[in-house]
């Protein structure tokens, strides 16, 4: 899997290809449920849990609530302490910002850390195209940028990747682009950690520029904050002269104050830890100590869209701790991939259509990626009622194709249905014909259906479906009076 | 108490056994239940394939065949919580506010049959008689969007000679999910598949649960691999004594 997440197959075809992955599957599988159980554990730790979870959701609501006031309340206290703040409405205008400024600074190289965002923008594209390298520092990204790979999970983006991959990866690539593997690499995590520690460190202390994300921005103190597990991040956000952090809108968060029930949810939701090990935050700068040149760009890329969807906004909630993810049944089977995006998971299946809008045929099919089981909702520590707003999804995806000329036969089977829901009598008469259908087939024994043609095939190809039976229950009861008459 | 059965559009026609056995067992309970005959579908299907107004006419013939009656049971945790849950929603959606008015009325009188014997009747010894292994599979909706909780549980330990038995990874989906075992077929049979392995790996002779849709889809699985595990539905071990044997 190389190249950008754009134009990937619909959900259910990407999904066939990885299910027919057996390697992948088990990686998938192992992993997650390593994670279920560490989360498990952790969250049941806490006695408030609930009280903690709704917390976490109002802070957030209420950010988002007033993002205009929290977003110009941002900008005022970072521009105070010295960054400088740039506005993005879309990927483009986001990137063209980026490019400038390592133009500017006349680098060649940056570092990046900590930004999904960077990645739903294609910025690594962007800068390549202006010949600029950019090199991932988080372990996990590491691996995928050197497989020539797409990250497939929010938190462990080469969940897909197991030990042997990893290993075989950095010992044919990391040459290639700098401080070579040593000749006695083996597949033990503190090995190949240790190697991409060797691998990378030459390049935190030759990067000029960093570019990193932020899991939140507080308007009123004008502080970046990053989470991270391995203390890269730190090394990206000190080192190099010129920082730059692209922030989606949705990441600001009134007050300081207002951190703590997220930073108390985040790492219990995401890694199954008490507490992470690295939080960074920054303020603009500071004189003579890190990057003294400080750029803040401020990302849409669809977030105001989401905002105005009154069902679906409750999705800028998420605080990306992936816990969703590592629930879904449908994730565990599927991996990241199919989803066509750098969200996947029950949270891209919403987020995706919201920011960039139902009608293409990949968005379409990404609200329909779920069976509605609720795992999401009942594991998410911001409370987003994701099958809540699957279902709203669906409607949009149906009500955006009302006009079309030729209905699909969905479309019309539907139609159909409604039609005879609304009439008993109309309901009867046609399980007149199912349970005449199943008198002709149990007359010749058979209990099941075997295999159907057509869309009937979408079941009966892997599993029976049970002969309709000869009298439905609304016949019996007129016959039996219930089953007072024999 | 007037009491109406809800037999769900998939039981009327693919299960009647099931209805046949709740009317056995509330009657065998004193109760006296009704089978509104204009009732048809609780409107999920089209709900949760994005079919809401489609899914008017069905809310509206739910909430006219079932008006009056002090209660509405049904067979089903997926149609109860659609009618909890989402006739709201369809009628808001249709702009009618006399739909509106009537689901605000019927729906918090919708119970699923677990939930109908223990918190309204307040039974968990329904006098049922079943001697086999049985394990249980609570269905997403009944767990998570109802509440459910351990009541089906409660219910079955107190059914003489039934032997349950733990079933491994049960609160995960069996990829059932309505439209969803259709438009990614791939997928559903995956997640079926699995379910069926853990409900093989119990040894019990019935598989449980309290929802057919969901029985039908891992029966389904277990049929293909002839794996000679039984799905019932939980009324219908309920309704089941020494004479009348399910
Ligand atoms: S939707 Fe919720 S559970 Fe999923 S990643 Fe976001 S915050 Fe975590």
């Amino acid at each position: 899997m190389t190249g950008t997440f754009v134009g990937m197959p619909a959900f259910p075809s990407a999904a066939r290809a990885a299910l027919a992955d057996t390697q992948l599957r088990h990686n998938l599988a192992h992993a997650t449920g390593v994670i279920r159980g560490k989360r498990a554990a952790v969250v049941g730790e806490v006695d408030n849990w609930e009280e903690l979870r709704l917390a976490g959701a109002a802070v957030k609501e209420r950010a988002l609530l007033a993002l205009d006031t929290q977003l110009v309340r941002l900008e005022e206290s970072l521009t105070a302490h010295g960054a400088v703040v740039h506005w993005a409405r879309d990927a483009e205008e986001a990137n063209r910002i980026v490019v400038g400024l390592a133009r500017a600074h006349e680098v060649d190289e940056v570092v990046k850390v900590k930004s999904m965002l960077t990645q739903e923008i294609g910025l690594n594209e962007a800068l390549e195209a202006a010949g600029i390298a950019a090199w991932e520092t988080d372990l996990a990204e590491l691996i995928v940028q050197l497989g020539g790979d797409l990250p497939s999970h929010i938190l462990v983006p080469a969940i897909h990747r197991n030990r042997a991959e990893i290993r075989e990866i950095f010992a044919r690539r990391m040459g290639e682009v700098g401080r070579p593997a040593p000749a006695d690499l083996t597949d033990e995590p503190a090995v190949l950690a240790g190697a991409a520690r060797e691998h990378l460190r030459e390049k935190f202390l030759r990067a000029r520029m960093a570019v990193s994300g932020a899991n939140f921005a507080v308007a009123d103190t004008g502080t970046l904050v990053v989470v991270e597990s391995e203390g890269n991040g730190r090394m990206c956000l000190t080192l190099p002269e010129v920082l730059v952090s692209i922030v989606g809108i949705e990441k600001v968060v009134p007050t300081w104050a207002e951190l703590d029930p997220l930073l108390r949810l985040l790492p219990r939701s995401s890694t199954g830890e008490r507490m992470n090990p690295y939080t960074s935050t920054w303020s603009g700068i500071t004189p003579g100590d890190g990057p003294q040149e400080v750029h803040v760009v401020l990302l849409d890329n669809g977030r105001t869209r989401a905002l105005a969807d009154e069902v679906g906004r409750q999705a800028l909630r998420c605080i990306r701790c992936s816990a969703c993810l590592n629930v879904c049944p449908v994730y565990e089977r599927t991996g990241g991939h199919a989803y066509g995006s750098v969200y996947p998971g029950p949270i891209g299946a919403i987020l995706n259509p919201l920011l960039r809008g139902t009608g293409d045929p990949q968005t379409d099919a990404l609200p329909y990626a779920s069976s509605l089981c609720g795992a999401c909702f009942e594991a998410c520590p911001v409370r987003i009622d994701i099958p809540e707003v699957l279902v709203h999804l669906r409607s949009q995806v149906v009500d955006g194709h009302r006009e079309d000329r030729v209905p699909k036969p969905e479309a019309v089977a539907f139609r159909g249905a409604g039609w005879a829901f609304g009439d008993a009598r109309r309901l009867d008469r046609a399980e007149r014909l199912s349970s005449l259908a199943g008198r002709l087939l149990r007359r010749r024994g058979r209990t099941s259906l075997g295999r159907l043609p057509g869309p009937g095939s979408a079941w009966t190809d892997a599993r029976d479906l049970p002969a309709p039976p000869t009298e439905s229950f609304r016949d019996w009861w007129r016959r039996t009076d219930g089953g007072e008459r024999p | 108490m007037r009491v109406a059965l809800m037999v769900t559009c998939v039981n009327d026609a693919m299960f009647p056994g099931t209805g046949q056995a709740v009317v056995r067992l509330l009657r065998r309970l004193g109760v006296d239940v009704d089978f509104p005959q204009a009732q048809t579908c609780c409107g999920q299907p089209m709900v949760n394939t994005g079919y809401l107004d489609e899914a008017v006419p069905a809310v509206r013939s739910f909430v006219r065949a079932f008006e009056g009656y002090d209660a509405v049971v049904t067979p089903s945790g997926s149609c109860a919580g659609s009618a909890r849950h989402q006739h709201r929603l369809v009628a808001e959606r249709s702009g009618d506010p006399g739909l509106a008015a009537a689901v605000a009325e019927t729906s918090p009188r919708t119970y699923e049959l677990s939930e109908f014997l223990v918190d309204v009747l307040g039974v968990t010894d329904v006098g049922a008689y079943f001697p086999h292994s049985v394990t249980y599979h609570p269905t997403c909706h009944s767990l998570r969007m109802l509440g459910v909780g351990d009541r089906p549980r409660r219910l079955l330990e107190r059914v003489r000679g039934l032997r349950l038995v733990d079933l491994p990874k049960a609160e995960e989906c069996c990829g059932f999910g309505g439209t969803f075992a259709l438009k990614n077929a791939d997928t559903s049979v995956a997640m079926g598949s699995d379910k069926a392995r853990h409900v093989r790996e119990t040894g019990a002779e019935v598989l449980v649960a309290g929802d057919n849709s969901c029985l039908m889809h891992i029966g389904g699985v277990l049929g293909r691999g002839r794996a000679g595990v039984r799905v019932l539905h939980l009324a219908e071990i309920l309704a089941s004594t020494e004479e009348q044997p399910a």
